[in-house]
C-alpha cells in the first residue's frame, strides 16, 4: 500500500471533512510518519534533537501499564484487546494486577454504587501520572442502567476520565482506538513544572 | 398417561401425605406448584426431601414476590429438584411484612445465601437464619428495592467529592426522569391514547 506523505500535515490534529475510516487511516499514517521521521534523522544524522518533554512523553506512551478494572461483559472486550488478535502489548499496553504497578484503568463495566469506593481506592492507589479509561456505556454514563438504584450514572462521577470509548460493549477494535487515542493525548498534553 | 394427569397423581399423593401442612396444590404450565401454610414449611420441605416418592434433594430457588394489594403481600417461593425422579416442584406460601418466615437453613445449606438475597429484595424476615444480612445491595442501604412502591431510582446516589476526599452519598437529582416507550407490552398495555391514535380516530369521525 502506497502512502502519499504530502498529503500529510503533521501538526493538524483533526481533520472535519473526513469520515471514520479515512480519519482512521490518517491516524495511523501520522503515528507511522512521527515514527519514521525519527528514524530516518537517525540513519542521515547518527543523532536526535529533541526536548526533555517530547522524549519523556514519547517513552510514557510507550509503556502504559494497565489497571485491569473489568466490572462486567466489557471485561471480556477487554481481555480480547489484549489477546493475541490485537495484542496491546506491542503498544507497551502490558496488563497489570495491582494499581501500584499501573498507569492507566480501563473501568470496563458497570460501575454499582457498592463498588464505587472500592473503585475510587484502587485508583487513589495508582501512582501519577495516572489516566482513566472509561469503557462501554455504562461506565461513561450508566446506559442500559442509567435508572437503577444501584448503579453509578457514569465513573467520572468518582475518578476524573480521560477516554471514553461508546459502545455496548465497545469492540476490541474500539478499545484499541481508545488507548491509541489516550497515547496521542499524552504526547500532546505532558508538560513539566519547573 | 398425560403429563398433567400425572402431575395431579402426584400433587394428590403430597397433599394427602402432608394433610393440614398444605393447603392446595396447582398444576399450571405443566409444573406442579403446592402452597403451604407458612409455618410449616420445613415440615414439607422435609417431607419433599427425605420421601422415597419425592426425594427433592436440591433446593434450586427461594425467592420473593410482592403483591402491595393483598393483607399478606408477599409470596415465598421455593424450588426444588428431584434428581432421583427427574422432576421439579415449586412450593409457595404467603407472608406479611411483619410476620417470620421459618428458615430452612438447618434443611438446605444452600437456603442461606437465597434467603438473604430474599430479606434483601422484599424485605422478608426469616426466623431462626444464622445470619440475616443483606446481600446484593450496597452497604446502609435503605429500603427493599424489588417490592413494588421501591421507586426504580431509588433514594441516594454516589459521587466522589474532592473537598472530603471520599464518596459521598447525596439525594438522587435526574437530569431527566425516567420514560417508558415500550407502548406494545403484554405486561403493561399503553395507559393512555397516543397523539398520533388520537388523529386517526379524530379522522375517522369525519
Amino acid at each position: 500500500m502506497g502512502i502519499d506523505l504530502s498529503k500529510l500535515n503533521l501538526n493538524k490534529d483533526n481533520t472535519p471533512h473526513m469520515n471514520n475510516a479515512q480519519a482512521a487511516e490518517f491516524n495511523a499514517m501520522e503515528q507511522g510518519t512521527y515514527f519514521k521521521n525519527i528514524n530516518s534523522d537517525l540513519a542521515d544524522k547518527g543523532f536526535v534533537i529533541t526536548s526533555v518533554e517530547d522524549i519523556i512523553a514519547w517513552a510514557r506512551t510507550g509503556s502504559l501499564w494497565w489497571m485491569t478494572f473489568g466490572l462486567a461483559c466489557c471485561a471480556v472486550e477487554m481481555m480480547h484487546t489484549a489477546m493475541s488478535r490485537y495484542d496491546v502489548e506491542r503498544f507497551g499496553f502490558a496488563p497489570r494486577g495491582s494499581p501500584r504497578h499501573s498507569d492507566v484503568m480501563i473501568v470496563a463495566g458497570t460501575l454499582t454504587n457498592k463498588m464505587a469506593p472500592a473503585m475510587r481506592k484502587v485508583y487513589d492507589q495508582m501512582a501519577e501520572p495516572r489516566y482513566v479509561i472509561s469503557m462501554g456505556s455504562c461506565a461513561n454514563g450508566g446506559g442500559y442502567y442509567h435508572y437503577s438504584y444501584s448503579v453509578v450514572r457514569g465513573c467520572d462521577r468518582i475518578v476524573p476520565v480521560d477516554i471514553y470509548v461508546p459502545g455496548c460493549p465497545p469492540s476490541a477494535e474500539a478499545l484499541l482506538y481508545g488507548i491509541l487515542q489516550l497515547q496521542k493525548k499524552i504526547r500532546r498534553t505532558v508538560s513539566f513544572e519547573r | 398417561m398425560k403429563l398433567n394427569e400425572t402431575l395431579e397423581e402426584f400433587g394428590d399423593y403430597i397433599v394427602k401425605a402432608l394433610g393440614d401442612d398444605v393447603s392446595d396444590y396447582v398444576v399450571a404450565y405443566d409444573e406442579l406448584t403446592i402452597l403451604s401454610r407458612r409455618d410449616k414449611i420445613v415440615e414439607v420441605l422435609t417431607f419433599l426431601r427425605d420421601d422415597k416418592n419425592c426425594k427433592f434433594t436440591v433446593l434450586i430457588d427461594v425467592c420473593g414476590a410482592d403483591y402491595p394489594m393483598r393483607a399478606r403481600r408477599f409470596d415465598v417461593v421455593y424450588h426444588m429438584l428431584s434428581m432421583k425422579k427427574n422432576f421439579r416442584i415449586r412450593v409457595k406460601l404467603t407472608t406479611g411484612e411483619e410476620t417470620a418466615v421459618p428458615s430452612v437453613v438447618p434443611l438446605f445449606s444452600s437456603a442461606n445465601w437465597y434467603e438473604r438475597e430474599t430479606w434483601d429484595m422484599y424485605g422478608i424476615m426469616f426466623a431462626g437464619h444464622p445470619d440475616l444480612r443483606r446481600l446484593l445491595s450496597d452497604y446502609g442501604f435503605e429500603g427493599h428495592p424489588l417490592r413494588k412502591d421501591f421507586p426504580l431510582t431509588g433514594y441516594v446516589e454516589l459521587r466522589y467529592s474532592e473537598e472530603e476526599k471520599r464518596v459521598v452519598y447525596e439525594p438522587v437529582k435526574l437530569v431527566q426522569e425516567f420514560r417508558d416507550f415500550d407502548f406494545m407490552s403484554p405486561w403493561e398495555g399503553a395507559k393512555y391514547i397516543l397523539p398520533a391514535d388520537k388523529q386517526t380516530e379524530e379522522g375517522a369521525k369525519d
